[in-house]
């Protein structure tokens, strides 16, 4: 445990002024900077909703809530682990030259990511506020599934990162699997349609899972099961480790490829 | 207790056609027994230890594994054979420029390199004022990087790396940065952190450098070491003539040899040259 504490005071400088580059390139060249980060997920709500409302809305309450939910945890997924898939390859001039842990890279750029998160979820509350939605303090629950979400991102960061480094066209491949995450995650309709055997299957997919944390949360006002708990906790450590596997493993190999 | 200890040191490089290929043509190179990967000993049993103080020079012609030593010193690379241990903070500086951000400023990437080198903010908050001025970059402090020149991207990444005070300092070829003024200046800090205790690695191909700084050589060839000795002077005119004649002495006795063969065609060469070395 003291080893730990004496690491992280060690690294926090590096670790702070790696976040503070990555926020700066993200923000530096729009001219929105931060704006757009709020702006851009209420245009895809606004796209969505107008385009899906008429075949699901009407069956299921708070539709636009219903919607949101899942864009946001789909777009926080798809932009953390994106970026996490480039942080080796783009830090190589200096993990090359110089003795970092490199899982900073990965961290840090999750730390931008998850920031981001935190605007469009202040968004997220304001409408549902429009919307109706009472608060209260099973809410506070919110932060589990984020906190299992963050690892998650952080353990498929790691493994992607690793594999870009190996095969260059990960980045490709990628985009296909974000495709088919965004239409098994059921962001804009319901999965009550399908057969019972068939629901569980979309348990499958962890951002499913997560989606579906916010949605009973907030839309149900039902707090779920300690089994779906442990469901959302077992996807964060199942990435995690295997992210944490692969850099132990590779750690000494990565700057062959690069 | 030594500083640094390298100890019957090997390392393996993997090199081939892997480099920045997708998953398919790795499929299709496997499939198709068109997949190479070629190992090579970039190190081979090398052995040397510093204590405290000592300044190594590291020469060797293009590919002796320098590089790849140093990236073992500095724990990027693990020796495949043979134990290394360092006693001691390490400022590495390999190929000066690299790492630094284009599209920040001079001051960002000033703190971001601090930081990647292992300093405290508060430490660099001390001492960013010396090393802008150092580095005499007072007046492009807040442009971007990709603004600067060449000789200004080693300068700050000098001043940086040797206005603190760390117990291993490895400069790779960092001495022939910026122009004739700046040399002279970086050389006199380099002479004044060697006074303060640092023991230091340098590489370079500017064999007077090596014998005005160095008390201690380490001589690499292909991967091989060919020497290491504290006879600076007598392994540094060995070199000299290796470099002439191409050819590789077999043991001590043949490198006092060459040195001597060294001395009798620098001597034969000046008194061709006229009278001028007499002066010097």
């Amino acid at each position: 445990m003291n080893r730990l504490f004496g690491k992280i005071k060690k690294y926090q400088f590096m670790f702070e002024e790696l976040v503070n580059r990555d926020f700066k390139e993200k923000y530096k060249r729009s001219i929105l900077g931060m704006g757009w980060s709020v702006l851009s997920p209420l245009l895809t709500l606004l796209v969505m909703k107008v385009i899906f409302s008429t075949f699901f809305g009407k069956d299921i309450p708070h539709y636009t809530i219903y919607l949101f939910s899942g864009n946001i945890v789909l777009s926080y997924y798809r932009e953390s682990t994106r970026n996490g898939m480039n942080s080796l390859v783009d830090n190589a001039g200096i993990f090359t030259k110089i003795n970092v842990p490199k899982y900073m890279f990965v961290l840090s750029k999750n730390v931008s990511a998850l920031v981001n998160f935190a605007l469009t979820l202040a968004v997220y509350f304001v409408f549902c506020a429009f919307d109706g939605i009472r608060f209260n303090f099973r809410m506070l629950l919110l932060v589990y599934p984020i906190a299992c979400l963050l690892l998650m991102n952080i353990g498929i960061g790691m493994v992607l990162s690793a594999l870009y480094v190996f095969f260059r066209d990960i980045r490709y491949l990628y985009d296909v699997l974000l495709t088919l995450v965004n239409y098994m995650s059921a962001v804009f309709y319901t999965v009550d349609k399908f057969p019972a055997q068939y629901r569980r299957l979309f348990l499958l997919n962890p951002v499913y899972v997560y989606i579906k944390y916010f949605r009973v949360i907030v839309i149900e006002h039902k707090i779920p099961s300690l089994a779906y708990h442990g469901l959302c906790a077992l996807y964060a450590m199942l990435f995690l480790a295997l992210g944490m596997v692969i850099y132990k493993k590779y750690n000494h190999q990565f700057l062959y490829y690069l | 207790m030594a500083v640094i200890s390298c100890d019957h040191v090997s390392i393996r490089y993997l090199t081939g056609d892997f480099k920045a290929i997708g998953l398919k043509e790795y499929v299709i190179r496997k499939l198709t027994g068109k997949y190479h990967i070629k190992e090579f000993w970039a190190d081979k049993d090398v052995t040397f230890t510093l204590e405290k103080r000592d300044m190594l020079g590291l020469i060797g012609s293009n590919g002796a594994g320098k590089s790849t030593l140093l990236k073992a010193v500095t724990g990027i690379m693990i020796p495949t054979y043979g134990t290394l241990h360092t006693n001691g903070s390490i400022a590495a500086l390999l190929e000066l420029t690299s790492g630094f951000d284009g599209n920040m400023t001079v001051r960002e990437n000033a703190y971001l390199r601090g930081a990647l080198l292992g300093y405290t903010r508060r430490f660099m908050d001390e001492k960013y004022e010396e090393i802008i001025r150092f580095a005499e970059l007072e007046e492009f402090q807040d442009y971007e990087f990709k603004q600067l020149s060449s000789g200004m991207k080693s300068r700050l990444a000098f001043s940086i790396a040797c206005l603190v005070n760390p117990d291993i300092l490895i400069l790779d070829e960092v001495l022939s940065v910026g122009d004739g003024a700046f040399r002279k200046k970086s050389g006199d800090k380099m002479k004044e952190i060697l006074d303060g205790g640092v023991t230091c690695i340098l590489v370079s191909h500017i064999i007077p450098q090596v014998r005005e700084l160095c008390n201690k050589v380490l001589w690499l060839d292909h991967g091989r070491q060919v020497a290491f000795t504290d006879d600076v002077q007598t392994c540094c005119d060995a070199y000299e003539e290796f470099l002439i004649t191409k050819k590789l002495p077999k043991d001590e006795t043949q490198i006092s040899r060459m040195a001597e063969d060294y001395i009798r065609r620098q001597a034969r060469e000046n008194g061709q040259g006229g009278g001028k070395a007499i002066y010097e």
